[in-house]
């Protein structure tokens, strides 16, 4: 019968109105052959964790300009944590400092995708670590 | 404990993961949806479509905020269907920008869905994801079609009460009265109901009323053999020989033929009409309770499930039994001509086998 398909939820938390590189990544995704969820602006880490819950998706795209990652993103990991989704993976995009990569990494993200990254990698990335988390399940 | 059992004891994530289970069609989610059957039957399925852009999310929104607030507030689960790329089998699925309202409500539980290749506005899974939220406890499944044109028909079967929705420009008369997904219609929703030409579409809608016959609205599939008895309008029954199931008929569609689709104005986004909207939906359903139209929609869908199953399952059996060389050579007849397709059908389903 049906196929299993890896779906990703993309996010923009926080408060800046930018969303064109989340598009273009969730275009990406879909023209991989993946379920984009496609959550608009201004989601809080709750409404994030809770669409991760209800659409029960492989990955979690978050992209952030206004310089709030450090406070979103370990929210997002902490109530995915909390709402057992821990084997869910969460990858960054958008405007993140080079220094706060390594702590972002070490906190679980599994990626952060800055401008010029390449669309390719991304999908590659979520491809891998998404078949590792549905082998897993 | 197995996902059926925590999905009835309330657990949210088990309900989400077997939802997945259930569209992939995977052995688990089947064997759940066996033991979760007899638990479903008590939720209210309501069908929301429509053109793309006419806001059926963002009606879909008010909906559920409306039934949510009300004194005795019922439980919202939403299925929301978008078109997979018949290209890339991916898909981009909108509809939760529109339900951003409702997060944080423990009582609703939103799921998007992608209609992987059907083409009827849902998904093949569409009914066994709806089947999962009924036994899961929610009293009301709104269930949001892909952008639907006038083919798109497949809610009328899973639905108790269908919405069409319009806005204001588009088409005219004559799209009107054409068939399909008016036709399907238990209320018409005229949405954006603040933008101008919204008289002029509503003066289409009541004129293609007006030159309907009323009709029972139960789903008839013309790919099926084994209709329900039909429910022949009364004036053409009298010519039908004297029988029971006559009798019956008459009986039922005298009683059925009286919902004329309401039209109901709408501003989704800033929540107008909808509180008229939710009681013209009650008022649907207590005609449907009060008729048998509610369980003769339900016995016409399990019907059309049954024989998709039958077909799916006859198939399945047809192909395990026939050796695939066999098919190969059949097939190779057929491309030089030298077998018509009926004749290959017959062949392959009554000739020797290599």
């Amino acid at each position: 019968m049906g196929e299993q398909k890896i779906r990703v939820l993309v996010a923009k938390p926080g408060l800046d109105g930018h969303d064109r590189g989340a598009k273009v990544v969730a275009r990406a995704l879909r023209d991989a052959g993946m379920e984009v969820i496609y959550t608009g602006l201004r989601q809080t880490p709750e409404m994030i964790a809770e669409s991760a819950l209800q659409e029960d998706v492989d990955a979690v795209g978050l992209s952030i300009l206004s310089g709030a990652h450090m406070v979103l993103v370990p929210r997002v990991l902490d109530l995915l944590r909390t709402n057992g989704q821990s084997n869910v993976c969460v990858f960054l995009g958008g405007i993140i400092p080079d220094e706060d990569v390594p702590q972002l990494l070490a906190l679980g993200v599994s990626g952060v995708y800055g401008p010029g990254t390449s669309t390719d990698q991304i999908v590659n990335d979520v491809r891998r670590l998404a078949a590792d988390r549905q082998a897993g399940a | 404990m197995d996902l059926a059992q925590e999905v009835l004891g309330g657990n949210r994530l088990a309900l989400a993961r077997l939802l997945t289970q259930v569209e992939n069609g995977t052995p688990q989610g089947l064997a759940a949806l066996e033991a979760l059957y007899p638990h479903t039957g008590k939720a209210q399925r309501i069908g929301v479509t429509g053109p793309p852009g006419t806001g059926k999310s963002s009606l879909v929104n008010q909906l559920a905020l409306h039934l949510r607030r009300s004194d005795s507030p019922r439980r919202v689960a939403i299925l929301a269907v978008d078109p997979t790329s018949p290209f890339t089998g991916g898909a981009i699925l909108g509809d939760r920008v529109r339900m951003r309202d409702l997060s944080g409500d423990p009582g609703v539980f939103i799921r998007s869905m992608a209609s992987r290749g059907s083409l009827g506005g849902l998904a093949a899974a569409t009914s066994g994801l709806a089947a999962v939220l009924d036994a899961a406890g929610f009293d009301v499944i709104l269930i949001e079609t892909v952008g639907a044109g006038q083919a798109e028909v497949d809610i009328a079967r899973l639905a108790h009460t269908v919405l069409v929705v319009e806005a204001p420009g588009l088409g005219d008369d004559i799209q009107a009265i054409k068939a399909g997904i008016l036709e399907i219609a238990d209320i018409l929703v005229i949405n954006k109901a603040d933008q101008p030409g919204v008289e002029a579409t509503e003066r289409a809608l009541l004129g293609m009323l007006q030159l309907a016959h009323p009709s029972p609205h139960i789903f008839r599939d013309e790919r099926r053999h084994h209709h329900l008895p039909d429910l022949e309008p009364v004036g053409q029954v009298s010519y039908l020989p004297e029988t029971a199931a006559k009798k019956a008929a008459l009986q039922v569609s005298a009683q059925f033929d009286d919902w004329i689709p309401p039209v109901q104005r709408t501003v989704a986004i800033e929540g107008q009409g909808i509180a008229e909207l939710a009681t013209q939906i009650e008022k649907h359903a207590a005609h449907l309770h009060s008729n048998g139209g509610w369980e003769r929609r339900e016995a016409a869908r399990l019907q059309s499930e049954l024989d998709e199953l039958l077909q799916q399952a006859l198939i399945a059996r047809w192909r395990q039994e026939t050796p695939a060389a066999h098919y190969e050579a059949v097939l190779e007849r057929l491309t030089r001509r030298m077998l018509s397709p009926w004749q290959a059908v017959k062949e392959l389903l009554e000739g020797d086998r290599l």
